[in-house]
């Protein structure tokens, strides 16, 4: 099969200036990433692991380096132009859930949509019919406070594909949750990316993400210490633990 | 590579800009009603105030010996009756405490929710929408605060004035000034709350979509 490029990531460095000491995030990180996988990136914090993450994500500009998407660079477009990319070409999904406290479930997924072009009607109708997919459809009226951490990251999850994104991004999203609603929320992540053949990039610490993984990679020191296919995962797993959590 | 196939972003249309904007509100609505409570203090002042001079003048306009007593009686300076300059002072003061605690209700009500502003640009909101939604929903506690402030300034001056001087308030009650006084107070309170809302949504939409990631403390 023919893989198809999405995004490209191509030297990225980051550079944070904390007083008079400069601190090297990203020194130089290259990776392409397919369309229709599931990437986990994994690292212990302080590996540069989030900036990278975010950087590919759109939501934060490298001191050096491209990212492109579907053959855009990230940099050659103005502030409005990433505003719609971040609404149309990408889901993003939050280890703490991020869903609008004073918006009902229907109201936090149908905002994304609104904002995508759609009258509030029309966007409140492709709402609902995505939180019924994931298995919310009663709970549609209820706040944030009023749902269990599994029913909200599942809102949050209904959000980042009500605009049929290309691209999901998810950091950490079984971070929160218990070992059994993790469970769900990833099988929930992998049939979306299978039926939809949407790619899904997660920075995670969940072993259980790697078994949904077709590519992980890890950064270490701001640079991909490693990365690994599928199969060659399944081998290693009694290594896994090791590198990791080290 | 062209720049030229990714569209620019959408407008959101008013009307959900006020809904989000209500929303927020709604939910802090404790702590909206305490910002309110300065506006409404300050204001309530600034129409007693007015008012109260407008009434106090009609009643020197009758010339009747009956009510001289009563004013003097109150302590009004039959002779002289002019704008006092220490009142203006204390007006002024309280008007500036108001704009000082909308802004910093207002500061705070964006520092909180420096995350959900993230957030919402990763759904795709841009900075107009931020402004417009943060400068509504500031606007809109002060505008409210301002109305019943300006009600209730009325109401307790003209409840004052009957009680020192019986009926004879409602023979001159002086409506065109009154009138002109509910609407100086309605005018200075909403330009206070609309310039008071300005710096916090600004600020507000500086906000990166990258603080949606935050960890809060």
């Amino acid at each position: 099969m023919m893989m198809e490029l999405i995004i490209k990531a191509e030297k990225l460095t980051k550079i944070y200036t904390m007083g008079a000491e400069k601190v090297y995030a990203l020194r130089g990180v290259s990776l392409d990433i397919f369309r229709g996988t599931y990437v986990s990136i994994m690292g212990p914090s302080g590996s540069g692991k989030s900036t990278f993450f975010n950087i590919v994500g759109g939501l934060d500009q490298p001191t050096s380096g491209e990212v492109t998407m579907d053959g855009q660079r990230f940099g050659d477009l103005s502030s409005s132009q990433m505003a719609w990319v971040r609404c149309h070409k990408v889901g993003y999904i939050f280890q703490s859930f991020n869903l609008i406290p004073s918006m009902t479930a229907l109201e936090n997924v149908a905002i994304a949509r609104v904002f995508s072009g759609l009258t509030p009607a029309a966007a409140r109708k492709d709402a609902a019919a995505v939180l019924e997919q994931v298995g919310l459809g009663h709970r549609l009226h209820h706040i944030p406070a009023e749902l269990s951490g599994g029913q909200q990251q599942r809102v949050a999850i209904a959000r980042a594909m009500v605009n049929k994104p290309e691209v999901i991004l998810a950091d950490e999203p079984t971070g929160n949750l218990d070992l059994h609603t993790g469970e769900e929320i990833i099988n929930l992540l992998g049939k979306m990316q299978k039926e939809m053949n949407i790619t899904v990039i997660t920075a995670t610490h969940d072993m259980k993400m790697l078994a949904a993984s077709d590519v992980v990679v890890w950064i270490r020191d701001g640079q991909i210490a490693r990365t690994a296919k599928r199969d060659e995962i399944k081998i290693e797993v009694g290594t896994i633990d090791g590198n990791t959590l080290a | 590579m062209d720049a030229v196939n990714i569209p620019l972003q959408t407008k959101v249309p008013w009307a959900v800009v006020f809904s989000v904007s209500w929303g927020s509100l709604r939910r802090r609505i404790f702590r909206a009603m305490i910002t309110m409570i300065g506006v409404v203090l300050g204001i309530a002042f600034l129409t007693y105030m007015l008012v109260n001079d407008s009434i106090v003048k009609a009643l020197l306009a009758m010339k009747n010996d009956a009510v001289n007593a009563l004013l003097q009686k109150a302590g009004v300076d039959i002779l002289q009756s002019g704008t006092d300059t220490m009142m203006l002072l204390l007006i002024g003061l309280s008007l500036l405490t108001c704009l000082v605690g909308i802004i910093n209700a207002m500061l705070m009500a964006v520092a909180e929710r420096i995350k959900e502003i993230g957030t919402l640009k990763c759904l795709g909101a841009e900075d107009g929408f931020i402004v417009k939604t943060y400068f509504i929903e500031s606007s809109l506690q002060g505008v409210l605060g301002t109305v019943c402030g300006a009600l209730a300034g009325l109401l307790v001056a003209v409840a004052v004035n009957v009680l020192a001087y019986g009926g004879f308030v409602f023979q001159v009650f002086p409506w065109l000034a009154v009138v002109k006084a509910e609407l100086l107070a309605f005018f200075i309170g909403s330009i206070m709350s609309v310039l008071a809302s300005i710096a916090p949504a600004y600020w507000a939409a500086r906000k990166q979509p990258v603080d949606a990631m935050r960890v809060e403390e």
